[in-house]
């Protein structure tokens, strides 16, 4: 089975590149300054935090008694859930977005949740590119704990990729889905330390926060770019385990229900 | 290559009472099944050998396209096989997927990549693409500045660039200018002789029977008939004017060919016959001969108007002539039963040669659609031949009157301004 899935996947490849390639340039074509507004975006996000949190409200991370630190704190958090919303929310409506092929032309299925990983890891290289560099500058320059950037970002693409496989099938029989992602979003945002750090909480909530299988994933983020921190592998294990039967039942109500879904849209 | 079977197709839609039972079967593990099954298509079986045309036709609503998206592979059968040898392209919607902020060349390139094909491949092609389409430098701008017309073109460009071992069409051919139409449906009928197999729906009586070798008629969602086209599409014709009390009937007649009869039989056909000069019946008449097409009917049973037709086919059932008594202003009114009433057609033969039929309308107006008593095809079949007559090509005798004149120095400078 994922055999004839790579196989597919390996004969429309060219469609697969043509698609990233033109979902980039659909995006900025009509557009001034083009490649730079998903740049903006978070960009005016950490400097409102930033203004917020470290000036106004006078928020300083325990033991560093920096405002720059706080921003590469929330720096980090943001760009991470960045990519977490990303494919989430693009997989969730990948199969109703696309209707419209899907219905007309017989193409393999599995080229769409690809195509949404491929947009979003070249998105987010392009601002861990840029975060980089602003480390560089500002001579915060992590070293080579870096290295475990790739294992991390791998894994929690697998998370999204999981996760965005089952919302994405779900939503095309029960409409109600993507709503209620939408505001599961939200409260999943806030229950995450990206703009706090977890040690301001009571010892109770932070117990709670643990059980967020996201919470290691952006500690480990947060660490390593702050303090040049390797992660700690073993508080990573939870949420592999959890990525991987997400992919799982992601794939097999994929395969299920590939073929009832296009009656559906 | 180009081989396709079809074994107990079957597709059925599932319909859920309400949205909460589809919950309950996805979550509640080895539930009872709590939804019904809408069949819109039950046990369709045929084969399909390679190089040969097939054409289907059916009222809407019989399955024709549900057929085709699960041939094309955009649906799944709900039983039953699909065995495809070969390269499939379909034409079913053209220019599906063309993304309009995006030049006509780019979305050539991605309406390639979604068949499948890569990079280079395309960009080979590209010329014969550009070639074909006849939309010039627009090539390079935005697909939002095409005509609908535009469009087509190129999207019938890039999904025949290459020839497919199986191509299926869905009345896609009505689109486009007349010129394009005629350029598109040349290029099918070059496919077609190079050995590719070819599906097609359509309601275009003429499209089928000039391409097809077979039909099959689709009825609510069931194969009612798979035959020649000429007898399906009579079939098909006979069912559409299909009413209370009605019956269809075919007859095989002695030169092979399939009589359809069909109507409410208030009033019917007795014998049809054409006559020469000398009133004499033949069946076969010279090119230029003064013939009568002689029709006698019977009423049955008292009707208040009452309009003859007749359509005159070659032998690949295009249309001739037809004319009805409706139109040329001999309608009769208030039959009584028991009535005989003979038509005379007198004519002069205006056909090439070759074989003709005859079909024969009865009805109470302009069309059979309204109320049918009887329509008849094959109600006659004869020959036209040509001994007396300069042999010339076509199917129609304009008995051109020619002069040759050689134009002389003289005469030449006199025309010239």
């Amino acid at each position: 089975m994922l055999l004839s899935l790579y196989r597919s996947l390996h004969d429309y490849r060219g469609f697969i590149r043509g698609s990233v390639k033109r979902e980039f340039q659909a995006r900025y074509r009509n557009s001034l300054f083009g490649a730079l507004w998903p740049i903006f975006n978070p960009l005016s996000m950490i400097i409102v935090y930033t203004v917020i949190f470290s000036h106004i409200m006078r928020a300083r991370l325990p033991g560093v008694d920096d405002a720059m630190a706080y921003s590469v704190y929330l720096c980090a958090g943001l760009l991470a859930w960045g990519l977490f919303s990303e494919i989430t929310l693009r997989s969730q409506t990948m199969f109703l977005d696309n209707a419209n092929l899907l219905k007309k032309i017989s193409f393999p299925r599995i080229c769409l949740p690809v195509i949404v990983l491929c947009s979003a890891a070249i998105n987010f290289a392009i601002i861990i590119a840029l975060f980089l560099g602003f480390l560089l500058i500002t001579g915060r320059w992590p070293g080579l704990a870096l290295l475990a950037l790739i294992p991390l970002i791998v894994l929690q693409m697998m998370f999204c990729a999981g996760l965005g496989m089952v919302l994405g099938v779900m939503n095309v029989f029960f409409r109600d889905v993507g709503q209620l992602f939408g505001i599961c979003l939200q409260f999943w945002f806030w229950l995450t330390p990206i703009v706090y750090p977890i040690t301001i909480l009571p010892e109770w909530v932070q117990g709670l926060l643990q059980l967020n299988p996201l919470t290691p994933v952006f500690s480990s983020y947060q660490n390593l770019f702050l303090y040049g921190q390797w992660p700690v592998w073993d508080s990573l294990l939870p949420i592999l385990v959890i990525a991987v039967l997400l992919c799982l039942i992601g794939l097999r109500l994929f395969r299920q229900h590939a073929g009832e879904m296009v009656d559906e849209l | 290559m180009g081989r396709i079977r079809v074994t107990g197709l079957s597709k059925a839609y599932k319909q859920y009472p309400d949205r909460w039972s589809r919950l309950a079967e996805w979550l509640i593990p080895f539930s009872r099944i709590r939804h019904q099954q809408h069949w819109v298509l039950r046990d369709v079986e045929f084969e399909i050998a390679p190089g040969e045309a097939v054409g289907i036709v059916g009222a809407n609503g019989a399955g024709k396209s549900t057929l085709l998206k699960m041939i094309t592979g955009t649906t799944r059968p709900t039983h039953g096989k699909i065995e495809l040898q070969g390269r499939v392209a379909a034409l079913l919607e053209l220019g599906m997927g063309f993304h309009p902020d995006f030049t006509g060349r780019q979305n050539a390139i991605m309406a390639g990549q979604l068949l499948g094909m890569q990079l280079e491949d395309i960009e080979a092609l590209m010329p014969a693409i550009e070639l074909f389409a006849e939309i010039g430098d627009a090539i390079d701008h935005p697909v939002r500045t095409y005509s609908s017309g535009m469009q087509m073109r190129l999207a019938f460009s890039v999904a025949t660039a290459r020839r497919p071992d199986i191509l299926i069409v869905d009345e896609a051919l009505s689109v486009g200018d007349a010129y394009f139409q005629h350029k598109s449906f040349e290029r099918i009928r070059s496919f077609r002789k190079a050995g590719t197999t070819l599906l097609i729906v359509s309601h275009d009586r003429s499209a089928i029977q000039s391409i097809c070798d077979s039909a099959i008629l689709l009825k609510d969602g069931r194969m009612a008939m798979y035959g020649k086209p000429e007898t399906v599409l009579d079939f098909y014709n006979a069912l559409m004017a299909e009413r209370e009390g009605h019956m269809v009937r075919q007859e095989m007649l002695s030169g092979g060919q399939v009589q359809t009869i069909s109507g409410t039989g208030e009033a019917g056909i007795l014998c049809v016959r054409l006559l020469d000069d000398a009133e004499r019946p033949i069946e076969a008449a010279e090119v230029g001969q003064s013939v009568t097409l002689e029709v006698k009917v019977e009423i049955r049973q008292d009707i208040e108007r009452l309009v003859l037709g007749f359509l005159i086919k070659d032998r690949l059932g295009q249309p001739m002539y037809g004319i009805n008594t409706h139109r040329q202003n001999q309608a009769l009114d208030n039959l009584q039963a028991g009535e005989r009433i003979t038509y005379r057609f007198a004519f002069v033969m205006g056909l090439g040669k070759g074989n003709y039929s005859v079909a024969l309308s009865l009805s109470r107006l302009d069309s059979h659609l309204d109320q049918n008593f009887e329509w008849r095809d094959f109600g006659l079949v004869f020959h036209v031949i040509n001994n007396r007559r300069e042999d010339f090509v076509g199917c129609s005798w304009l008995n051109a009157q020619t002069t040759v004149s050689r134009d002389t120095e003289s005469n030449r400078l006199e025309r010239t301004p």
